[in-house]
């Protein structure tokens, strides 16, 4: 069927013409005429997605930079003038930069520890034969799909038993053992997919299994650290329900707990362009970041989804 | 390479589980034991009560209301999810006209653009997003109202969260609002490892786009989308549906507890109420929904597997 259309950008419904040159079936012509339609229609559902989404995103730009009166006022006006104060404000006086130094340490802390304790365990699960691996392997796949907030509550006293309620480094242990079921899992399934060959030269050559690993198998192991990596990054980023149980001493917030408590605070103050631009200010980052490594952040969120 | 296996063996495995085990898979075991309690979570006392906390629940309106608020959850959010996110999936991978001289399968002009943005609020903690609609529906000065006011619509001025029949639609929308970029990245990987001869023959063949989709598209993405379905329903009945409904709505839980979901009722009763031992209850209560959800899609769904 060589049936082509003059291309009709966007919805225009005027531009959209039909052109039919030789088209074999008679009947095509209607199918076309609706295919047009179609077209406009969907194309048109894809430009309002488009707008949904980001609206709500330069909406609150938008507003971090507005005075208060004007927040209520009129939501949707351009700022008059762009109020930085508001920034510096939240950056200092309601903590956003403890907040995101916290954020930093313990994301920073969990991210190394889950790479380095999930590989270590997806190597072993996935290469070597003992009594007992498949049984680990399951444990560990099985906390992939069991509530937490079912752990959280006896989690949560054992956490205090051990002292470490309310500690950057409790939270960063606790961070790690819920990153590694699916560490464990998409890492496991990557090293079998590595040639033994490798390894077997460098054990031949004398290397301990633990050389092997550290100098063979994980620089061989890149691009899967960098994806499962770039997922937990996010994940632990993004992080809400862990702190707010197990973390829940004002100085030691996360961001997300931080942003949820101004909420409040600011609710009694009633700052809130202030809180606008703290909000603003944990997004952009983690925006900014996605826009210069889309491809990396894309592959590493959906690797384990397609596996 | 049998020289100091099991040595090598243990010891990259110890840490690794030994956290594991402490941290997860104890609290698991432990909070199933308490269920059986009657421990408040404040005193170290607690003695056996057999099923008490169970037949508690089962008298319980509020439990039964967050159960009823987690199915929707599960089953809602993430058909209307999967509903839009394939058909923006398709409209971007396949659903472009035919240019003289391309290829016969196109995108819509412009598709790498939608996935980026589509893309946007996945990166995004559900904690900031939720804070930023529960601001957007504020009636009086938030977003969505104001720009109503602003088409002309001053009649239609709802309250939004805070009315008990729509805060929980209200909730539901901002989690597919956060969830379909996902999914349309997800789904556009999967189309494009369809091969384009099958679309060719489907087009030979007169086939209209919607039948393409139903007849070809589906079918051999059906894989995908049952494990996204049974993905997107734990997040939906877990994390996510705590953080949008305890972050905005009210109480937490929505007027007349109109948006509890099981997930907040046992925060709220471990850590708000000091009665831990009901709260691993509900708990327990949400685990048997979790893996009866996720047996229930994977058994419905199961089709023959087609091989491409």
């Amino acid at each position: 069927m060589k049936t082509t259309e003059t291309p009709a950008p966007v919805p225009a419904e005027s531009g959209a013409t039909v052109r039919k040159t030789d088209g074999p079936a008679g009947g095509a012509r209607k199918t076309k005429k609706e295919g047009t339609t179609l077209n406009v229609f969907s194309h048109g559902i894809l430009v309002i997605w488009a707008i949904m989404v980001a609206m709500p995103l330069v909406w609150a730009v938008m507003t971090s930079f507005k005075d208060d009166a004007s927040i209520f006022g009129s939501p949707w006006s351009l700022p008059d003038k762009l109020h930085f104060d508001n920034w510096s404000r939240a950056w200092s006086q309601a903590h956003m930069s403890d907040y995101f130094l916290n954020t930093v340490l313990v994301v920073g802390g969990s991210l190394v520890g889950t790479l380095v304790l999930g590989s270590m365990a997806a190597y072993v699960l996935a290469r070597f034969d003992f009594p007992g691996n498949r049984f680990i392997y399951y444990l560990f796949i099985g906390g992939m799909s069991f509530p937490i907030m079912l752990a959280l509550v006896p989690l949560f006293y054992v956490v205090d038993n051990m002292g470490l309620l309310n500690t950057i480094h409790g939270l960063i242990l606790v961070y790690i053992a819920y990153s590694l079921p699916f560490t464990v899992f998409f890492l496991t399934a990557f090293f079998r997919t590595l040639p033994t060959s490798v390894a077997e030269a460098a054990f031949v050559d004398g290397a301990s299994h633990t050389r092997t690993f550290f100098q063979v198998m994980l620089p061989m192991a890149k691009p899967g650290l960098i994806s499962v990596g770039i997922f937990n990054f996010l994940g632990q980023w993004n992080q809400y329900m862990l702190p707010t149980v197990l973390n829940t001493d004002p100085d030691k917030h996360v961001l997300t707990q931080g942003l949820v408590q101004l909420a409040v605070s600011q609710g009694y103050k009633g700052d809130w362009s202030g809180l606008f631009a703290g909000l603003v200010m944990a997004m952009l980052p983690v925006l900014a970041a996605y826009i210069v490594f889309q491809r990396q952040v894309v592959q590493g969120l959906t690797a384990g989804a397609l596996k | 390479m049998q020289h100091g296996k099991y040595r090598f063996i243990v010891g990259f495995l110890a840490v690794p589980l030994g956290l594991y085990a402490l941290f997860v898979v104890w609290p698991f075991i432990q909070s199933i034991y308490y269920s059986f309690t009657d421990w408040t979570g404040l005193s170290p006392d607690f003695k056996m009560v057999g099923f008490d906390n169970y037949s508690r629940m089962l008298d319980d309106d509020i439990f039964w209301k967050s159960l009823q608020h987690s199915v929707m959850f599960a089953l809602l959010v993430p058909f209307v999810t999967l509903g839009l996110a394939l058909f923006f999936a398709f409209m971007i991978n396949v659903g472009g006209r035919r240019r003289r001289g391309g290829p016969a399968i196109t995108g819509v002009r412009g598709s790498a653009f939608y996935k980026i943005v589509y893309f946007f609020p996945q990166v995004l903690s559900i904690a900031i997003v939720a804070l930023l609609f529960a601001f957007a529906y504020n009636p009086d000065s938030g977003a969505i109202n104001s720009l109503l006011r602003g088409i002309g619509l001053d009649s239609i001025q709802p309250l939004w969260l805070g009315d008990p029949n729509l805060a929980l639609w209200c909730v539901m929308a901002v989690l597919v609002w956060s969830t379909v970029g996902f999914f349309v990245v997800l789904f556009s990987a999967g189309m494009a490892s369809i091969p384009a001869e099958l679309y060719e023959a489907a087009l030979l063949d007169g086939a209209s786009r919607f039948t393409t989709f139903f007849k070809v598209t589906l079918p051999l993405l059906w894989d995908t989308v049952q494990s996204g379905w049974v993905y997107m329903g734990i997040l939906a009945l877990g994390a996510e549906s705590f953080a949008v409904v305890q972050i905005m709505t009210t109480g937490p839980g929505g007027p007349d507890y109109s948006t509890t979901v099981m997930v907040l009722y046992v925060y709220q009763k471990a850590f708000r109420d000091g009665q831990a031992a009901y709260a691993t209850t509900i708990g327990v209560a949400l685990l048997i929904v979790t893996l009866a959800f996720a047996a229930v899609v994977m058994r419905l769904g199961r089709r023959e597997r087609l091989e491409y």
